[in-house]
């Protein structure tokens, strides 16, 4: 049994692995599981890419809001927990929905408002929901899915069932009233439940030390002496093992956790933002930290990954992003007949 | 049949239900161990314990966010809000969440949730815990409002929120708790949007709710007496669902209406009751509708100012005074 530390000096390489083994990167792990993150992670950047284009193209209305540049931290968040546990997140969360197992053609069907879509197209990006899988909802309100997670985690509590709810935020939700309440809340109560700041580093156009008194974020935890910690949100290997630990301890001893997650949105808040607040020499430095590109590296030096293992991942991930596009403009739009249905639950919907 | 106070048949309701389903659980603020502000949950910690009689800190949002959430996993959580002016702190989870969830995912989760909450005037609380603030959640498409104004309406009003897939604000009244009477035996429900017809009259319709349609009522049997003036009264119960039938049939009959209500007079229940009621009988009306309601101001703390803001009987009087001077002119033309 391997201690925390050794995995972790075998996550920057140095442990007693065999380089060139998928335990140099992370323990316990095969290289197609490795692989597979990557997959995911390339498959979320030409997902966002192309949902960028669609919107500029029309297909898309409403915000939409993208995972560039958060991959490592979508993707380290999902393969953390286990299938069954319930996820909640904020409204930018196309990439937590595919990596949950919402097939990425759903996804952009609802994206462009068909009935295909998973909410039926009744919520659109910023509402991607689907109760087979435990993704409990993108929400489109700032805060608003923390106390359901919480809420959520209390009903499993209630039942005493295995699973636990992981709730994903943005930055500057860790400025407002939810945000303290619920971690009081899910303290209070001990709570299955995993927080997730996604420190992106600006709330649309506010910079995070622009609107937080207290910075360094996963500090916050401590008002509601509940552990927390900070890593690295472009590494995603990283965000895995906290998550994965953050997920056992709520599991198996009710304790909630706040991990935060630092990367950096290499576009502007939503599609449509110009993005004319970040100096163009801080863009630059964090886009030379693509965690895509760290993570290739990373599986290249480990041995894992070859330049034609890199293209066909690449080249599967664009096909599957252009069969889900297809599949979105091919499928229908909801009757106008449907309008009031699902109003009211258990009265024919209305 | 047993006559029993409003506020026991809510306490004997919450009993039953968390008695018949394992899923029911009462949440909020000085529930338990305080036995609740104002005694509906007493003795309810000490009979179900701390899973089912859940005490919060004070943070509206954040609990009936929770209970929001809880529901979606399947449990029917009764939040207790301590008066319905404390509801604005909660509105986003109410309004945007619970309201929102059923239709915006697709029909894919339903909010089983039950929000109990005292609101109404003249215990001298002045203007931040007097208000009359259902028409808030009346507007809201996804949510219920309903309005006992007596403890057998209590009884079967509640337990239909309870076994409602939705998300439900079930308004009670200060100065309704310690009224008394009949409630029916047996596990009875009464259907949201079914007006009850209180009295039977022929000369003109009162429409009210919750503790005003207790003064309608008691105004209407004096008026009889005294003028032998025939006034039927409405008590629509259930703000969302609305029952237009009734409230409709009723004026078709007496071709007058007046509507009195605790809450503001701008955009109120009044203004929607009055709407529907041309829209759906201008042809049978033979006056103005009458509104009768809380004067337009935060409600005050001195006495004589309370009641001066607070509508009274003596308002409705003047009001029956008013269209019953439109019908003599009617009649003798």
């Amino acid at each position: 049994m391997e201690t925390r530390q050794q995995r972790k000096a075998a996550a920057h390489g140095a442990g007693p692995n065999t380089p060139g083994s998928p335990a140099s990167l992370l323990a316990g792990t095969d290289r197609e599981t490795l692989l597979n993150y990557y997959y995911q992670m390339v498959l979320i950047r030409y997902f966002e890419e192309k949902a960028g284009e669609m919107y500029t193209r029309a297909r898309i209305g409403g915000y939409c809001h993208l995972n560039l540049g958060e991959e490592a931290t979508v993707v380290g968040f999902c393969a953390g927990l286990e299938p069954d546990d319930y996820v909640y997140t904020n409204y930018r969360e196309h990439g937590y929905a595919i990596c949950r197992g919402i097939s990425p053609a759903v996804v952009m069907a609802e994206l462009f408002g068909k009935k295909t879509g998973c909410s039926l197209g009744r919520g659109g990006s910023m509402h991607l929901f689907d109760i087979k899988r435990r993704f409990m909802g993108g929400y489109g309100i700032v805060g608003g899915q923390l106390p359901l997670a919480v809420g959520a985690a209390f009903a499993l509590a209630y039942r005493g069932a295995r699973e636990i709810v992981a709730c994903q935020m943005g930055d500057g939700t860790t400025n407002g009233g939810p945000f303290h309440e619920s971690l009081n809340l899910a303290k209070l109560y001990r709570l299955p439940v995993v927080f997730l700041i996604v420190n992106n580093q600006y709330g649309m156009g506010t910079r995070v030390d622009q609107g937080s008194a207290v910075p360094d974020l996963y500090r916050k935890a401590c008002a509601y002496d509940m552990r927390s910690e900070r890593v690295d949100g472009t590494d995603v290997l990283a965000v895995l093992e906290a998550v994965r630990t953050a997920a056992r301890i709520a599991r198996e001893e009710r304790e909630p956790s706040l991990i935060e997650a630092v990367s950096y949105r290499f576009r502007g808040h939503s599609v449509v933002d110009p993005d004319r607040y970040r100096p163009e020499d801080e863009v630059r430095r964090w886009r030379e930290r693509d965690p895509i590109v760290l993570y290739a590296t990373r599986l290249k030096e480990a041995g894992l990954m070859d330049e034609a293992t890199r293209q066909e991942l690449e080249t599967r991930a664009q096909q599957e992003v252009e069969e889900a596009v297809r599949f979105a403009e091919e499928s229908e739009l909801p009757s106008v007949e449907e309008l009031y249905d699902f109003v009211y639950a258990g009265e024919g919907g209305r | 049949m047993a006559e029993i106070t409003y506020r026991q048949a809510l306490h004997d309701t919450l009993r039953e239900e968390l008695l018949r389903d394992e899923n029911v659980f009462l949440i909020g603020e000085e529930i338990g161990r305080f036995e609740g502000s104002y005694k509906i949950t007493a003795g309810l910690l000490q009979e179900f314990g701390p899973k089912r009689v859940v005490d919060t800190p004070i943070c509206e949002n954040g609990f009936v966010g929770l209970a929001i959430g809880a529901a979606m996993l399947g449990l029917r959580p009764i939040v207790e809000i301590m008066t319905i002016n404390f509801i604005a702190l909660a509105m986003d989870e109410i309004v945007n969440h619970a309201a929102k969830i059923y239709y915006m995912f697709g029909g894919q989760c339903p909010v089983p949730l039950v929000i109990r909450t005292p609101g109404g005037g003249g215990q001298q609380l002045s203007a931040t815990h007097s208000q009359n603030l259902e028409v808030w959640f009346a507007h809201v498409p996804g949510l219920k409002v309903v309005a006992p104004s007596t403890p057998a309406d209590a009884r079967g009003l509640l337990r239909t929120a309870v076994r409602d897939d939705n998300p439900v604000l079930f308004l009670e009244n200060l100065a309704l708790y310690n009224t008394r009477g009949e409630v029916p035996d047996g596990d009875y429900t009464i259907p949201f949007g079914k007006a009850r017809v209180m009295k039977e009259g022929h000369d003109l319709t009162i429409i009210s709710y919750s503790r005003m349609a207790v003064v309608a009522l008691d105004v209407a049997r004096r008026l009889e007496q005294e003028r032998q003036l025939s006034v039927e009264v409405v008590d629509v119960r259930s703000l969302r669902p609305l029952d237009h039938e009734t409230i409709v049939n009723s004026v078709k009959k007496t071709n007058r209406a007046i509507i009195f209500e605790e809450d503001w007079r701008s955009y109120g229940v009044g203004a929607e009751l009055a709407a529907t009621l041309q829209e759906e009988a201008f042809d049978y009306l033979d006056a103005p509708i009458q509104r009768v309601a809380g004067a337009e101001v935060p409600l005050p703390y001195s006495k004589p100012l309370e009641q001066a803001a607070l509508p009274s009987a003596r308002q409705l009087v003047e009001a029956v005074d008013r269209l019953a001077i439109r019908k003599r002119r009617v009649v003798y033309a």
